[in-house]
């Protein structure tokens, strides 16, 4: 999914790396070094999603975005920041952006959440079934089936599985996870998600000759047809 | 030479000029301060309410005195008239004269004829005043009835009576006016006395209190200089100051103790992420000496160093959150939170993994409790992440098949909540308990489990942050942790 990125990010480096990263996993890159350029480049370009460092010089990233949203811009807007705490991302977010990742992040990180991002913006009505492959989700009788079989799942694990099937085809990263089933904006210290996914896929996919649950290295979990 | 001795004398004028600034400096430097300040505010009072108290007294005696002789005249008026209806002329003369010969006495009588000749009377000449509105005559006595041999002034009444005689009755108001004087002058003196003794009593009573601000003052000088074992002197007495004393030094000790809180974090922060630093730059560097064509090599390197990249950036945010918490500013971002679902959210999460190492988690999470909730005011995540820090240790430290219990308990005695994780693992020796609170500690000194020996420092600083406090218990085996939130944070 190749997607046409705004990059707005004071420290040369960072921006520098950013776009080639970006670029190598095949998207197309803006780069704006402050506030000003930035909204300039916003507003004169379509982008897919916009990468948007919450301390800029001139302009400061949360006023940046309150500028484009109250002008009719719904682009997605991923805030990158050094502040960590809960308040920051609830500020963030309330400024009109879309997703919040603290500095130091891995890119796999970085990229897993701007896809799901776009693609949650070309989401469709709100759905009451969800379905890949052979696996079907209904969100009203909270039943699953695999192909015609109905699967028990406990409340948290059907959440999971509806978080997966809801991004299915992305990558979905343990933070992610954490933060979209849990609510937890902390990494645990064990591994816990990958404990879950363990579980789950000894409901999901251990009879089924295709499994759906796939691990992506250095990245996380996808959810999809064929591998 | 002219030039340079009107050069020299300007400079003198300068000199003079700047001495007299300097002085004016220092004593708007005085006025200025609180001490003088005061002691004029205390004078002004003082001075003002002496005064008060003076001219009341004052007006009292005086106008009683002059009271008194207005009603005495005119007793003394109605008594002539009397006489002079019923004998006459010849009657009045007589009595006039009788009372005009009894010595040391401020009566003053007149009785004259029409054009001025005098029948009787102690007064040489009719004074030529005109009388006031209120029928009083004052004039200055020249030719004194003799009691007093200064001129004096006297006031009296005057009448004509029928057959064009005028009559003359008054008082000589000498020695009134001299005690009013003398009133006066005394007021003058006690007024001075006052304002001397005010200033005086003032400048002492706000000295005292002023000096032991001041040293209150050489102390937070000598502190911001770096001395922070330095202690503001007590009077004792538990005044205001003296509690001001009380509060700077608490508040001293509280810096004092940060302080070396901090200083110990920084000296564990450069023992534990100077370590990992160093593994992560000697591998990195190995591997550039190191010459191979080999890419799987460098690749290999490369995965190892993010990995102890990613391990370092959790000690750090972890360290991070440790200072936020400790700091208190998230307080007053506190709502309402549900112990409910922080813990059954955490045992949630952490279930699938006990069962995983083949521990078993029991959750205990009070039902029919009335309202279904235990809400204390806080930071849901970082009570979440306390609580799962708590599992996550429990988890770690007991061995395969271990039981592990995570219990909540409502409000009691002394208590709002209480969130217990306990174990029947090795527990943790009493002498160890308060240490292992510590940032960096783990008991585990081979470090065979993974972890930072920041998840319960982590605890106890968020615990803190809730005014709640933190508890390790033997659990007989193993270790029972509680946290346990006092019952006035309870959220109503």
């Amino acid at each position: 999914m190749d997607m046409k990125v705004l990059v707005i990010e004071d420290d040369q480096q960072a921006a520098s790396y950013l776009a080639k990263g970006l670029k190598e996993a095949g998207h197309v890159v803006d780069v704006a070094h402050d506030g000003k350029e930035g909204l300039y480049l916003a507003g004169g370009e379509h982008y897919d999603v916009m990468i948007v460092d919450r301390m800029l010089p001139g302009r400061d990233g949360l006023s940046l975005v309150q500028v484009l949203r109250a002008a009719g811009n719904d682009t997605p807007v991923l805030f990158l920041t050094a502040l960590g705490s809960v308040e920051d991302r609830v500020k963030g977010l309330k400024a009109g952006g879309d997703d919040y990742l603290t500095k130091p992040f891995a890119f796999s990180e970085l990229l897993a959440r701007i896809e799901v991002l776009v693609r949650r913006r070309g989401a469709a009505q709100p759905q009451t079934k969800l379905a890949v492959a052979d696996l079907e989700l209904d969100l009203l009788t909270r039943g699953v089936r695999r192909a015609g079989k109905a699967i028990d799942l406990l409340p948290r694990e059907f959440a999971l599985l509806e978080y997966l099937m809801r991004n299915a085809g992305s990558v979905v990263t343990r933070t992610m996870m954490l933060e979209n089933v849990w609510d937890y904006h902390f990494d645990p210290q064990t591994n816990v998600i990958d404990v879950h996914i363990a579980r789950l896929r000894q409901k999901i996919d251990k009879d089924f000759s295709t499994p759906l649950i796939h691990t992506v290295r250095g990245a996380g979990y996808s959810l999809r047809a064929a591998s | 030479m002219s030039a340079s001795s009107s050069s020299s004398s300007g400079a003198a004028g300068e000199a003079a000029r700047s001495r007299f600034r300097l002085c004016v400096a220092a004593v708007l430097r005085l006025l200025r301060t609180t001490a003088v300040r005061l002691s004029a505010l205390y004078l002004v009072l003082f001075v003002l309410s002496v005064g008060l108290i003076l001219v009341v007294v004052y007006r009292t005696t005086a106008g009683f005195l002059s009271e008194e002789i207005g009603e005495t005249v005119a007793l003394e008026v109605e008594a002539f008239n009397d006489h002079y209806t019923k004998y006459g002329l010849p009657g009045l003369v007589e009595l006039v004269r009788g009372r005009s010969a009894v010595v040391n006495n401020n009566a003053i009588y007149l009785l004259t004829t029409a054009n001025g000749g005098i029948l009787a009377g102690n007064l040489s000449r009719w004074p030529d005043v005109v009388p006031s509105a209120n029928g009083w005559s004052h004039f200055k006595v020249s030719d004194s009835s003799g009691v007093h041999n200064r001129p004096s002034t006297a006031q009296a009444m005057t009448f004509t009576l029928p057959g064009q005689f005028r009559l003359l009755v008054g008082r000589d108001m000498s020695e009134l006016d001299q005690l009013s004087d003398r009133m006066v002058r005394s007021l003058g003196w006690i007024i001075a006395a006052t304002a001397m003794l005010g200033l005086g009593g003032g400048l002492l009573v706000s000295r005292g209190a002023m000096r032991r601000i001041e040293a209150i003052n050489r102390t937070t000088r000598q502190i911001m200089a770096g001395d922070l074992s330095d202690r503001v002197p007590r009077f004792g007495g538990g005044d205001e100051i003296d509690r001001l004393a009380g509060n700077l030094n608490a508040m001293l000790d509280r810096l004092e103790r940060l302080m070396t809180g901090m200083r110990q974090v920084t000296d564990s922060v450069a023992h534990d992420l100077r370590t990992p630093l160093t593994r992560l730059r000697s591998r990195i560097e190995l591997a550039l000496i190191r010459e191979t064509d080999d890419a799987e090599h460098y690749r290999s390197v490369l995965q190892d160093t993010i990995a102890e990249a990613d391990r370092l950036i959790a000690t750090f945010t972890a360290l991070l959150s440790i200072a936020e918490a400790e700091s208190g500013a998230k307080r007053n971002d506190f709502v309402p939170v549900d112990l409910r679902d922080v813990v059954q959210l955490a045992a949630d999460l952490y279930e699938p993994v006990a069962e995983e190492r083949g521990q078993r988690l029991t959750v205990e999470i009070p039902t029919g409790m009335g309202p279904a909730s235990v809400p204390v005011r806080g930071n849901g995540q970082l009570l979440a992440q306390a609580v799962s820090n708590l599992l996550d240790n429990a988890i770690k430290y007991t061995p395969e098949g271990g039981a592990i219990t995570l219990r909540l308990d409502g409000p009691a005695a002394g208590q709002a909540a209480r969130v217990t994780v306990a174990d029947n693992g090795p527990g943790i020796p009493e002498e160890a308990r308060a240490k292992v609170l510590q940032r960096f500690v783990r008991l585990d000194t081979a470090r065979a489990s993974p972890g930072n020996g920041l998840g319960l420092s982590l605890v106890d600083a968020v615990a803190s942050l809730h005014g709640a406090r933190l508890e390790l218990a033997d659990n007989g085996p193993g270790l029972r942790v509680a946290l346990v939130f006092p019952a006035e944070l309870r959220a109503l």
